[in-house]
């Protein structure tokens, strides 16, 4: 069975699918997010965001540091729509 | 980095890299500088829609021609765009929107489009999940060949074949100045080096104005920041996009099962703040909740700020300047650069490689704001 690393549980990302990206040509953390939709589930990227960054490290030789975090999406957590809408404080 | 080019594109989006596609396929040598990373500007921001239904004759113009291209895309650029026709409903409120839905819809038809002006008990029958009542329609224009694209996926998949053909794309690459010589295009100046050109193409989106402003000319853009949401996925509910030029909104189901959506707040004003606000989350909810009461179910994940760059009239402003020879517009799209995108890069491609003039380009110029009456385009929504 061949072995599966899931980088973005959100999204059903594997490593795989972020090296072939990378491979690509899509070496910026935000091509790479507009490109797979890693951060862009529920968990805004909790999970991905710094396996990726590692990742963007290896094949790239960018150092983690220097690699930006992507921009941070208000509500940050899951809100209903019916509850935004009401006018409870 | 090239230090000479025939054509220098300043902007990495879906127009900049749209048209070095279209320059490259013309073997004519172009070079693109993104300050960025490809679609950092409203591309990376935008609604996803495309959309047919205008009430100018230019922007109908465009937008047809548009989806003949995006049709044919995926294939063409070799790279999946998630082009989908699911349509474009417009609700008509009062009787001015539907005197002027009748106006439009009798003018989108002599050019050809499918269009129909459709009964309030009808809606339903195209998105089930409205609430007629609580959006207090009369009716509703339909569009069935509007639809959708991925624009991060459109604008990669025109960069990628672009550079197939020879372009040259540098991100992270900021142009700082240009520099002319008797009216006429010397060079480009970057952060990473001098390209010599005759000829630059400031598709620059939000900063076309400071760009312009390099070498005298001033846009009458005015940057507007506008607000877009997406929920958590689901089910396919329905396929077209929904909107209201009067409440401003617009909604609808992309490929992966997420609603994305915007409204302008009430408070909007002009300007570069970035920070995404409460009163859009409030305000979007409660409008989206008052069109499509099963939603308030559904959970919001994020909200994000993009810009429109807007001229007077809400068209974009195309072609070369009088005043200095080789300096080429493609900006000001109000809002509407993504979907008309296939089509104007592909005629000022033309008029670049070929020389083609064709009457839209003089309609579209920076000169048609001196004087004359003004064209306004006022189906503008978001």
């Amino acid at each position: 069975m061949k072995k599966i690393s899931i980088v973005c549980r959100c999204e059903d990302i594997t490593e795989e699918d972020v090296i072939k990206a990378i491979d690509e040509g899509y070496t910026d953390i935000e091509e790479l997010r507009k490109k797979l939709r890693i951060g862009m589930g529920p968990c805004q990227g909790r999970v991905c965001i710094q396996l990726v960054a590692k990742i963007l490290e290896k094949k790239t030789g960018k150092k983690v540091s220097s690699i930006p975090l992507p921009t941070s999406r208000p509500p940050e957590i899951p809100v209903s729509l019916g509850t935004l809408a009401s006018d409870e404080k | 980095m090239k230090s000479k080019a025939d054509v220098v594109i300043i902007g990495g989006g879906i127009n900049g890299c749209s048209l070095a596609y279209n320059l490259a396929k013309k073997k004519v040598n172009v070079v693109v500088v993104e300050k960025n990373y490809l679609s950092s500007g409203a591309t990376g921001a935008c609604g996803a829609g495309i959309r047919q239904q205008w009430s100018t004759l230019e922007n109908t113009k465009l937008s047809i021609e548009s989806v003949k291209i995006f049709e044919k895309l995926s294939k063409e650029l070799g790279q999946d765009i998630e082009f989908r026709q699911g349509g474009y409903l417009i609700a008509i409120h009062d009787k001015k929107e539907l005197i002027q839905a009748e106006k439009n819809v009798a003018m989108q038809r002599s050019l050809g489009l499918k269009v129909d002006i459709l009964d309030v008990n009808k809606i339903n029958g195209i998105v089930p999940i409205l609430d007629v009542k609580g959006i207090n329609a009369i009716g509703a224009t339909f569009c069935p060949t509007d639809g959708h694209a991925n624009p991060f996926k459109t604008n990669f998949a025109y960069a990628y074949a672009a550079r197939r053909f020879g372009a040259e794309i540098y991100t992270h690459t900021k142009a700082i100045g240009i520099k002319t010589n008797q009216k006429k295009i010397k060079s480009v100046e970057t952060d990473k080096g001098s390209i010599k050109t005759d000829c630059v193409v400031n598709a620059a989106g939000i900063d076309s104005k400071e760009i312009a402003s390099m070498v005298k000319i001033n846009l009458p853009i005015i940057e507007y920041r506008k607000e877009i949401m997406a929920t958590e996925c689901l089910k396919p509910l329905f396929e077209a996009m929904v909107i209201s030029f009067k409440d401003g909104i617009y909604f609808s189901q992309q490929r992966e099962g997420q609603i994305v959506g915007g409204i302008p707040i009430p408070e909007e004003r002009s300007g570069f703040k970035t920070i995404p606000t409460f009163a859009f989350m409030q305000h979007m909810a409660k409008t989206l909740v008052r069109y499509a009461p099963i939603l308030k179910h559904v959970n919001m994940l994020r909200h994000w700020t993009g810009f429109y760059d807007v001229t007077p009239d809400s068209r974009p402003i195309l072609g070369e300047v009088k005043k200095i020879k080789g300096f080429i517009q493609c900006n000001g799209f109000s809002g509407h650069g993504f979907m008309i995108s296939p089509m104007v890069t592909k005629i000022l491609s033309e008029y670049i490689a070929d020389g083609k003039f064709p009457a839209i380009l003089k309609d579209l110029n920076l000169d048609r704001f001196k004087g004359e009456k003004i064209v306004y385009e006022k189906s503008v929504v978001g």
